[in-house]
């Protein structure tokens, strides 16, 4: 194997302090063996040209903040292989579409927050607090798996055309995916309340099972069966 | 460029958004005191959010368990160098920070009759060092993850209002010492902004990032222990730093020692449970630092794997691919995403790597933070609180137990918040005026970087020092070694005063972020290249070649010299001593012995 190669990055650049429009950055150089991941060569790149932003953190796919555009499909950076880019083709990277772009690569995710807010993402219990922990079967808790680990990287709502179109009224993936975790939580007494607040033509029903959102999912989570378990709530609920 | 600023007033300021800060929140919220969380990233990007294995609690609820075994090992994990009154505490506040967070609505593993699943961690023993008890409450592989949300939601319920992606520059202190709050910059706007409060709570976390290989986030530049340095707070015990075992070799991406709780094993090239002559009783479940210098010591005689011999395997082949998939499902996909390997099919390839600052801004077990004054060498600096990595109290000492960092800043987090809010609902705290020179140091450091002309490359002048401190100041410590290092890291601080970057926007400056966390690195990298040359024992984490091991000083350590915490100081390099305390609150001094697993 090669020890290293040239590679191509085209770049999405716009800083409103000095760019009129965006425009999109050639830039290349050289990937060892060493750079196993895209976060890697990007924090190369940076060593280049230090104007090239975007956000990164735990660099192992745990916190959410190096969520991008990669070659036309969301991703996170830090867990993107190296490998996986074919020789004498460019990487182009872009931020996540649909939110409003701060700079460079760093989107603004208010909107994204603003819905994972919306849904009230904590539990609610209003029996007396136990003085010990509240009792939980291991079948009751692992109904939790495929759900509470979400990073809030935001790559399945901004996947998702329902949220491009409607992020001030689609709560999206992301957030029915929080929600249907505190409802199938058996410590949650709001379900109720929870259904009450996506009983709404926007809030829940604009997905309509597209599917990017399991697609890009770099935890390999399932927001859209969440949301079909939702929606079979409000279904059953209603006769 | 002028540069301008703006004032804002709040009852408490907490900088940080981790464990600590997000349990030290909750505490002024629940309160309403008007509050202000500064963080640089969104909060559960924190870096706590990449704890794995558990968090420390004697629940008991699948073996007998006692906070008081639970303190002697913290003690003895410590070298005998942590504060038994804060151990005391931290140990016995254990299972009530553990039942809140279980309200709060963390999703911990469970057993069968309900209760919080528990897994054994090293170093973690019954009946006082017997044997190995099952003490770390966790939720499958992704404990800190499961915390920080839990906790992060709480925030969200109690209305705790944050200010995200703000760096905090610099700590506002008056000329009585007190202080009355930070500068910060709003990142996005490069806005900068006086925090005027009555309170000010650091839990900023730690500075792992000083070295070249580490467990740790970009984001661990060790901010707060910076700024408290610039200010003339002395730094505690910098000079320990825990290397874990088990670092993804060439990655460094953790491996929870989670997986050897769950039985899996440490080999060498011979196939070897080499543990088993460094530590007969603990075997692969010792101390990290036994373990990190067992690994180490593997290696340099030739029992290394791989084509350069530079790792050692973590086995867990043998364990049932059910149990693997359920308890440690994170450390499959770490395995196939950063080790290319299938942990079912094959050993993981593990090295000791940095990961944890065991000193940091010296505070009581109240979360005031503590400085030497005249012959008192504890007095409070009023209106400052820390807690979590950055702050030293100190219950880790000289190493620290798996699970107990996550249990540090759920009850520091939690005290410093109650003294913060005791103080605040007292009247002892008020808006005290700023002092003129309030944004002077910031807005010239602001301003340096704006107008330096031919300087240090930041990327670069940051690799040199991170390499130096791997090469001076690594698992095992070398006299000349590190006094060599002393010089080059001082010669690298003069560059990191000249660094240059070429980004000048106001907007979202991640150069200029970048340029002003190497400020914060280098003082952390000063103090434990300083503390560490000074320390002229083993003990923990820092082991020198050139401590005796003799009757008198078994393994190095020297308790007749050395059973003191460092403290140095910014201005002028120096540093001082305090003694360590060695009286709990209510129970029996944990005495020394010479510590063995």
């Amino acid at each position: 194997m090669k020890t290293s190669r040239n590679m191509l990055f085209k770049i999405y650049r716009y800083d409103p302090d000095k760019d009129a429009k965006p425009y999109m950055q050639e830039i290349s150089i050289e990937i060892e063996s060493t750079d196993r991941k895209l976060l890697d060569a990007m924090v190369k790149l940076k060593a280049k040209d230090d104007s090239i932003s975007f956000r990164r953190s735990c660099r192992e796919g745990v916190c959410g903040s190096d969520a991008l555009n990669i070659n036309g499909k969301n991703g996170l950076a830090c867990l993107t292989d190296m490998v996986s880019f074919p020789d004498g083709k460019p990487i182009v990277l872009r931020p996540l579409p649909g939110l409003p772009v701060i700079r460079d690569l760093i989107v603004d995710m208010t909107q994204f927050f603003k819905q994972y807010h919306s849904i009230k993402p904590y539990l609610v219990n209003n029996d007396p607090l136990p003085e010990r922990e509240r009792l939980q079967s291991p079948e009751d808790r692992e109904e939790l798996n495929g759900l509470y680990e979400c990073i809030l990287c935001a790559c399945c709502s901004t996947a998702c055309p329902s949220f491009w179109w409607n992020p001030d009224k689609f709560v999206g993936p992301a957030g029915l995916l929080a929600a249907y975790r505190f409802i199938a939580d058996t410590r949650d007494q709001a379900t109720n309340e929870r259904l009450d607040n996506l009983e709404d033509p926007y809030r829940l029903f604009r997905c309509h099972s597209i599917m990017n959102c399991v697609d890009v999912c770099p935890k390999g989570l399932n927001p859209t069966k969440a949301i079909g378990k939702i929606k079979d709530m409000m279904v059953s609920r209603a006769v | 460029m002028t540069l301008s600023y703006s004032v804002r007033k709040f009852d408490a300021v907490i900088v940080g958004a981790g464990g600590a800060g997000l349990r030290a929140a909750i505490q002024l919220s629940e309160a309403g005191m008007k509050t202000a969380v500064l963080t640089k990233v969104f909060p559960t990007r924190s870096h706590t959010v990449a704890a794995q294995g558990g968090v420390a609690a004697s629940l008991g609820n699948s073996e007998e368990d006692n906070w008081r075994w639970h303190m002697y090992d913290t003690v003895k994990g410590s070298d005998w160098l942590g504060d038994q009154d804060a151990i005391e505490f931290m140990c016995k506040t254990a299972n009530e920070c553990v039942i809140e967070l279980e309200h709060y609505g963390m999703p911990f593993d469970r057993l069968d009759n309900g209760k919080i699943y528990q897994r054994p961690f090293g170093g973690h023993m019954s009946n006082f060092g017997e044997k190995p008890v099952r003490r770390s409450c966790a939720a499958a592989d992704r404990t800190g993850h499961a915390m920080l949300h839990a906790m992060y939601q709480r925030n969200v319920m109690v209305n705790t209002q944050f200010f995200v992606e703000w760096q905090a520059l610099d700590l506002v202190r008056d000329a009585e010492g007190e202080v009355l709050g930070v500068t910060a910059m709003d990142m996005e706007t490069g806005e900068i902004v006086v925090f005027h409060a009555k309170a000010t709570i650091f839990a900023t976390g730690g500075a792992g990032r000083i070295y070249y290989s580490s467990t740790n986030a970009f984001i661990n530049t060790g901010d707060g222990v910076g700024m408290a340095a610039r200010a003339g707070i002395p730094l505690e015990d910098m000079e320990f730093w825990q290397f874990h075992p088990t670092g993804v070799a060439g990655a460094g991406v953790l491996i929870t020692e989670g997986v050897r709780g769950e039985g899996g094993i440490l080999r060498n090239s011979d196939g070897e449970r080499f543990m088993e002559r460094y530590a007969p009783n603990a075997k692969d479940l010792a101390s990290r630092d036994v373990v990190s210098r067992a690994m180490v010591t593997e290696i340099n005689e030739g029992r290394g794997c791989g084509p350069n011999k530079d790792f050692v395997l973590l086995d867990i082949t043998h364990l049932d691919p059910a149990t693997i998939m359920k308890r440690l499902p994170g450390i499959h996909e770490i395995g196939v995403q950063f080790a290319g390997v299938d942990c079912l099919k094959e050993p993981l390839p593990v090295v000791p790597t940095c990961h944890y600052q065991m000193g940091g801004i010296p505070t009581n077990y109240l979360g005031q933070v503590i400085v030497p004054q005249g012959e008192n060498k504890a007095v409070p600096v009023p209106g400052f609180y820390a807690a979590g990595e950055c702050a030293c109290a100190s219950v880790h000492g000289a190493n620290r137990l798996g699970t107990n960092s996550l249990l540090d800043l759920l009850v520091f987090g939690k005290s410093a918040g109650e003294t913060a809010v005791k103080d605040l609902k007292s009247g002892m705290r008020s808006h005290k005026p700023l002092p003129q020179d309030v944004i002077d140091k910031t807005l010239a450091r602001v301003d340096r970087l704006n107008n330096q002309k031919s300087g240090a490359d930041v990327h670069e002048t940051r690799l040199t020092m991170q390499r130096t401190m791997q090469k001076h100041a690594g698992v095992f410590r070398f006299k000349d070694m590190l006094s060599e290092g002393v010089t080059k890291i001082m010669e690298i601080s003069e560059q990191v005063a000249q660094t240059e970057i070429k980004d000048k926007s106001m907007v979202f400056n991640t150069a200029r972020i970048e340029a002003l966390e190497l400020d914060n690195l280098i003082e952390v990298a000063k103090a434990t290249i300083v503390s560490a040359n000074a320390r002229t024992e083993s003990r923990g984490a820092h082991v020198r070649d050139d401590a005796i091991d003799c009757p008198e000083t078994p393994d190095g350590r020297n308790d007749k010299q050395w059973l003191k915490h460092s403290l140095w100081y910014r201005d002028g390099n120096r540093l001082d001593y305090k003694p360590v305390q060695m009286k709990p609150l209510t129970v029996e001094t944990v005495e020394l012995k010479k510590r063995a697993y």
